[in-house]
């Protein structure tokens, strides 16, 4: 059974139907890309998977447990980190403070200090500025200390939401070779990105979302070949 | 002299005004609402320790806690049951909503315990300071309310900066969602914000009564809207501010009153209230609040 498997999913603003139905899947160690245009549905999917808006109708599995009977905040404790559009770093918080929010629910001392070892092997940047507001850093850092606080938690899977909004080429770049060492090193990843020619070229296989359904998908390294996914996404 | 004990007197009834203030600007940090009701829990909170002490003749420090639990208990369920449902409804329905249950405890209290003052007996049992050959006379329940007050505010910043249910509240107060995704309970984590607030005010209330002892149904109503002040005053949502905010309310108050006029000496605090805010729009303290992207 996959990891985190969608089944026919529905989610809806008021009277607006954001998401129409959809299902798909996450197997363990993937790097999953869901992409598509601005508006149609990415955010919409990651929130109601962790929660922070609910289904209206469908199922959310993950490893054998329905998340749309968890309450929300019990959802990091299983396993699942997300990464939110926009970042949400706490702006007011430092960096190590907002670091060891990520490690909210876990309980072992020496256990939350060797993860905090790990980003800031991962992330030098952070841990020159622990004591920084993090109001006072700049984007591509506010992303990697929300990269950061989000592996505090020790997930076997992170959701990622347009993690290269806003950023520099070259930051891009740095920010994805990041995802990619965070895969290898074992956790799943699902990638949500405006960005489809990045995410496709670091992903296993990928989902192309259009207002609210699954138009395409399949194997990443066949989708970047589409001729209608090359046209619409790779702006070809 | 009397510029000492004005000065005194004045951080003693500031220091109160800043153990209020603290329950409205910790509930708008956390909550986004200006809880109105928020004055008449210190009334409940007295009313409690009165009959607890006078009607039940029991001893005082069983009256104040008992008076802490009433109140935090009471807190936690306005906020349950009137303040909850109205989560995502405008601010407007819901200071609407603060209002009827400030006039509901009023009134409750008034069917309770009728509309005649009551003469409180202080909960405070230390004797009078006199220094300066006499020159300065300090009430015992003066000195009681500054010590308890500092103690409290220690306590309150040590929670909150250095305890994880206290950074939980930093990080609800900024973004619920964000704080939720870390696996913090935010419904808990609003809870235990009304908790301490009322809490609080149970022991402004008895510090309030000991040093002006008349009870009413209304007791509440004008530190409420003072305390409301001194929270706007030193920056709503700042711990820090509400804490100077109250003692320089206080201290302006209780000169204004030596040196100025008894009758207009709260025409005199608001008025440097619409000064300070025409200056800084943001109170003393008060952050400019970020523009999320
Ligand atoms: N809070 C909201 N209220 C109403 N409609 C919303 C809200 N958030 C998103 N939508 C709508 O839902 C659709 C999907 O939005 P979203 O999930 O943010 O898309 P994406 O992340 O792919 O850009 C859009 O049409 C958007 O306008
Ligand atoms: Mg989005």
């Amino acid at each position: 059974m996959a990891m985190l498997e969608i089944k026919d999913l529905e989610v809806c603003y008021g009277v607006i139907r954001a998401i129409k139905g959809i299902s798909f899947e996450v197997n363990q160690g993937e790097v999953i890309a869901l992409i598509g245009a601005n508006g149609a549905g990415k955010t919409t999917i990651l929130h109601t998977i962790t929660g922070l808006i609910p289904a209206k109708s469908g199922s959310i599995m993950f490893e054998e447990k329905d998340l749309l009977k968890t309450p929300p905040h019990k959802i990091v404790g299983m396993g699942m980190a997300h990464v939110p559009e926009g970042r949400r770093v706490f702006q007011n918080l430092s960096v190590l403070e907002n670091l060891k929010l990520g490690a909210y629910t876990r309980k072992d001392k020496a256990e939350i200090s060797e993860s905090l070892k790990m980003v800031y092997e991962r992330f030098p940047r952070l841990e020159e500025r622990k004591n920084q507001v993090a109001g006072t850093l700049s984007g591509g850092e506010q992303q990697m200390l929300a990269m950061g606080r989000a592996l505090m938690s020790k997930p076997r899977i992170i959701l990622m939401d347009e993690p290269s909004m806003g950023l520099s080429p070259l930051l891009v770049s740095e920010i994805f070779d990041i995802i990619r060492v965070i895969s290898e090193s074992g956790t799943t990843v699902l990638l949500v990105e405006q960005n489809a020619k990045k995410a496709l070229s670091i992903a296993d296989r990928a989902y192309v979302l259009e207002t609210g359904n699954i138009k395409l998908s399949g194997k990443a390294s066949d989708l970047i070949n589409d001729e209608s996914v090359r046209k619409a996404y790779l702006g070809e | 002299m009397s510029f000492l004990s004005y000065l005194v007197s004045g951080i003693s009834l500031g220091s109160i005004y800043a153990l209020i203030a603290l329950g409205y600007t910790m509930v708008y940090g956390i909550a986004k609402m200006l809880n109105f009701a928020h004055g008449d829990v210190i009334m409940v909170g007295a009313y409690a320790i009165y009959t607890i002490c006078i009607t039940w003749g029991l001893p005082p420090l069983v009256g104040v806690l008992g008076s802490i639990v009433i109140c935090a208990v009471l807190g936690v369920v306005i906020e349950k049951v009137a303040y909850k449902p109205l989560r995502k409804a405008s601010s407007l329905a819901v200071l609407i909503t603060a209002i009827g249950v400030s006039y509901l405890l009023q009134n409750a209290a008034l069917l309770i315990f009728k509309s005649d003052t009551k003469s409180f007996t202080s909960v405070v049992n230390i004797p009078s300071l006199d220094l300066f050959d006499n020159q300065l006379h300090i009430q015992g329940e003066t000195i009681a309310t500054i010590v308890v007050s500092v103690i409290i505010m220690i306590a309150l910043n040590l929670f909150i900066n250095k305890t994880k249910p206290g950074r939980a509240m930093l990080a609800v107060s900024e973004d619920k969602g964000a704080a939720q995704l870390m696996g913090i309970n935010v419904n808990s984590t609003i809870s235990l914000t009304f908790l301490i607030g009322s809490a609080l005010a149970a022991v402004a209330g008895a510090l309030l009564c000991s040093s002006y002892p008349a009870l009413s149904p209304t007791t509440g109503a004008m530190p409420g809207i003072k305390a409301f002040t001194a929270a706007v005053f030193g920056g709503i949502g700042s711990i820090p501010g509400a804490m100077i905010g109250g003692v320089l309310l206080g201290v302006i108050e209780n000169l204004s009153k030596g040196y100025i006029s008894t009758q207009f000496s709260d025409a005199i605090v608001f008025g440097v209230l619409i000064i300070i805010l025409l200056f800084k729009p943001t109170g003393l303290l008060g952050k400019k609040i970020n523009e999320k992207v």
